[in-house]
């Protein structure tokens, strides 16, 4: 990335030189991404060979709670960005614009249990479950481990908003709050590929 | 050794080395009744050999975590063992309860023993690694809880480490999931599905934790290695293996009357489970290569990065051969499975518990490291063994795929019977590498027996 396309708030920082975040914590997004990836794989071989049940049921999702959803997690992450940006850069108010930035991370991310929640809802109204169909048994796993990685990522903002307002980050000691950031983002890139596959291709 | 009360770990780890010995012979007997069909028949019939050869290997490994575990947590806490009488006196009342229990399988008919042990008031017997009678596994509960008790309470009043975290949080697992062993559902289904509660929930989940956390402490006193460094790694491992594993447990409901969903879920996660096997290995030589110092005892370096391979290869890779639901549907319960349980067994548990052993042992006995020939000979013991291992996995492995050819896949598949004399071949060699294994065994008895001046560290 070159530096003219990065944001004005990350323009004026210089390139970090090392992984940002705890490399433990990478191991473990890595471990996460793949056990995701290959639940996609598995979906698009399960999908392949039985196209038009996928088709039906895929019809009958909510596509605008879905779209909802997924902006909700890019705000979300956006701000989780800017926080991390903010505290790097250091500054007076730093960690009060951060902590402001991170309560709005997680307005977004209750927003998105919310809505996804309801839609649960109105499935498990409808009668589905694990065992009603093959896609249903995708949906509900692929969404529902990304759900909780969602409720655990709620968490984690949690502690790092607490931590921001009482100072722990400061210049040179970001590592915990970017690696806090880095499993928010990979939650929200799970969802950005998630979104598309099961709710919109056919 | 820096504890006094460290010293109960000393029974404990001779009784597992006993039992061992005793678990080496009757899995021999059973090998040559795989070709011999009445050998030792009707004294020892191949079900009693096969249940001894199984129930003696799960007893000698909790003989070794539990020795691990009064030997650990002290150093780890800082602080004297909360009560070492219970300590040996749990020692005495486990070891009568597993040699009583031996004793009654070979003594009686198993539907007798049922009988006089009261299983009608409680049906617990007749489950595969689950056959101890009532007495027996009400004894195991007392047994864990009393132990449990005496270690937390050593872990409570001293320093708090993630290691010793880990390996408590491993061992209370251990004990809940063994509660499962009481729950028998008359509905077949149910009965097998809570029956991997015990049996997968141990071996792919909570042990995996007592065995980091073995590992993980081995490898701080003899690398030097920073703590804050070792204990990264244990918590990325133990977190895959919890990720992994417990889903994980899927694999085994592919085919037993349990949902379909079983099969992908199974599928995806247990074929991740291969992960932090892979990332012990990493860790296991990482630590070993960044050591700070040049540790005396060399033999439980490589029992330490011994365990890292094999449990990689035994758990890890041999799992993943047959844990694909298309590629179980044709090798469910044949050879392949037995190939893997022998290399997971040996690689990971057999192995953690050598090198906490090896490590520990000289210590309790008043040296730093066993002389130079004493250690050469358990090196020996160590390639023997797993040598011999490998090459019984591989006969397994090999018998394994001939049996799934000829009996499920070949155009006019054959009966059970008649493809186990097709296979025997096979069967033989595996044999001979058992006879190589008990070799090592012996060497690895003899190494205690060598003296000699304790070998010193070098200056690096």
């Amino acid at each position: 990335m070159s530096r003219s396309h990065s944001s004005s708030s990350a323009a004026a920082l210089p390139l970090p030189a090392a992984l940002q975040g705890d490399i433990a914590v990478w191991i473990f997004l890595l471990a996460e991404l793949l056990a995701f990836g290959v639940f996609f794989l598995a979906y698009a071989f399960a999908r392949a060979r039985n196209p038009a049940l996928f088709d039906a049921a895929q019809a009958g999702l909510d596509r605008q709670s879905g779209l909802i959803n997924t902006l909700l997690l890019v705000s979300s992450s956006a701000l989780v960005a800017h926080a991390v940006a903010v505290v790097r850069r250091g500054g007076s108010d730093a960690a009060r614009r951060a902590a402001g930035a991170l309560l709005g991370a997680i307005a977004c991310a209750l927003g998105f249990i919310v809505v996804k929640g309801s839609e649960y809802a109105a499935h498990f109204a409808a009668g589905m479950e694990l065992s009603s169909s093959t896609f249903s048994m995708f949906y509900l796993c692929l969404t529902g481990f990304h759900f909780f990685h969602v409720v655990l990522g709620l968490a984690v903002l949690a502690v790092l908003w607490r931590q921001t307002v009482a100072g722990v980050y400061r210049l040179g000691d970001v590592n915990g709050l970017e690696s806090g950031a880095a499993y928010w983002h990979m939650v929200d890139l799970v969802w950005l590929v998630l979104f598309p596959l099961v709710y919109l291709m056919h | 050794m820096q504890y006094a009360s460290q010293a109960v770990a000393k029974p404990y780890f001779v009784a597992a080395i006993g039992l061992f010995v005793g678990q080496i012979i009757f899995g021999l007997i059973m090998g040559l009744q795989y070709v011999i069909g009445d050998f030792l028949f009707p004294a020892i019939p191949f079900n009693v050999a096969r249940m001894v050869h199984t129930n003696l290997l799960i007893v000698w490994l909790l003989f070794g975590f539990m020795g691990a575990a009064y030997y650990l947590v002290p150093e780890e806490s800082e602080t004297e063992l909360w009560s070492p009488k219970l300590a040996i006196v749990l020692f005495w009342v486990f070891l009568a309860a597993g040699v009583l229990t031996v004793i009654g399988y070979l003594a009686v008919p198993y539907a007798t023993l049922a009988k006089l042990t009261g299983n009608d008031l409680l049906e617990t017997m007749g489950r595969e690694f689950l056959e101890q009678p009532l007495p027996t596994k009400l004894g195991i509960v007392v047994v864990a809880l009393a132990f449990l008790f005496n270690i937390t309470m050593t872990v409570l009043k001293g320093r708090k480490t993630v290691i010793s975290s880990v390996l408590l949080l491993g061992l209370w697992g251990l004990a809940i999931f063994f509660l499962f062993a009481f729950y028998n559902p008359v509905n077949v289904v149910l009965d097998k599905m809570f029956w991997w509660y015990v049996v997968h929930l141990w071996v792919e989940g909570v042990w995996e934790l007592i065995l980091g956390a073995m590992l993980a402490f081995v490898l701080i006193k003899i690398t030097g290695v920073d703590r804050e460094v070792i204990e990264k790694w244990l918590y990325v491992i133990i977190t895959l293996t919890l990720v992994t594993g417990l889903l994980g447990t899927g694999h085994h409901y592919f085919w037993i009357g349990t949902p379909e969903y079983w099969q992908w879920i199974g599928s995806v996660f247990s074929a991740l489970e291969p992960i932090p096997f892979f990332a012990l290995t990493v860790f296991a030589f990482n630590m070993v290569n960044r050591r700070r110092r040049e540790h005396p005892n060399k033999a439980a370096t490589l029992w330490a990065l011994g365990t890292g391979v094999m449990s990689f290869l035994g758990a890890g890779v041999w799992g993943f051969l047959h844990t694909l639901a298309p590629v179980n549907y044709y090798t469910h319960g044949s050879q392949i499975t037995a190939a893997h349980g022998h290399m997971a067994f040996y690689g990971a548990y057999v192995m953690v518990n050598l090198t906490m052993i090896s490590y520990a042992m000289p210590l309790l006995r008043g040296r730093q490291a066993n002389s130079e020939k004493s250690q050469v000979l358990e090196m020996w013991s160590f390639w023997l063994m797993t040598v011999s291992m490998v090459f019984i996995t591989l006969f397994l492995t090999a018998a394994g795929i001939l049996q799934i050819w000829l009996q499920r896949i070949a155009s006019d598949p054959q009966p059970f019977m008649v493809v186990q004399d097709q296979v025997a071949l096979f069967y033989w060699m595996r044999e001979w590498s058992g006879v190589i294994f008990l070799a090592g065994l012996l060497a690895y008895l003899a190494s205690f027996f060598v003296g000699g001046k304790p070998a010193e560290a070098r200056a690096s």
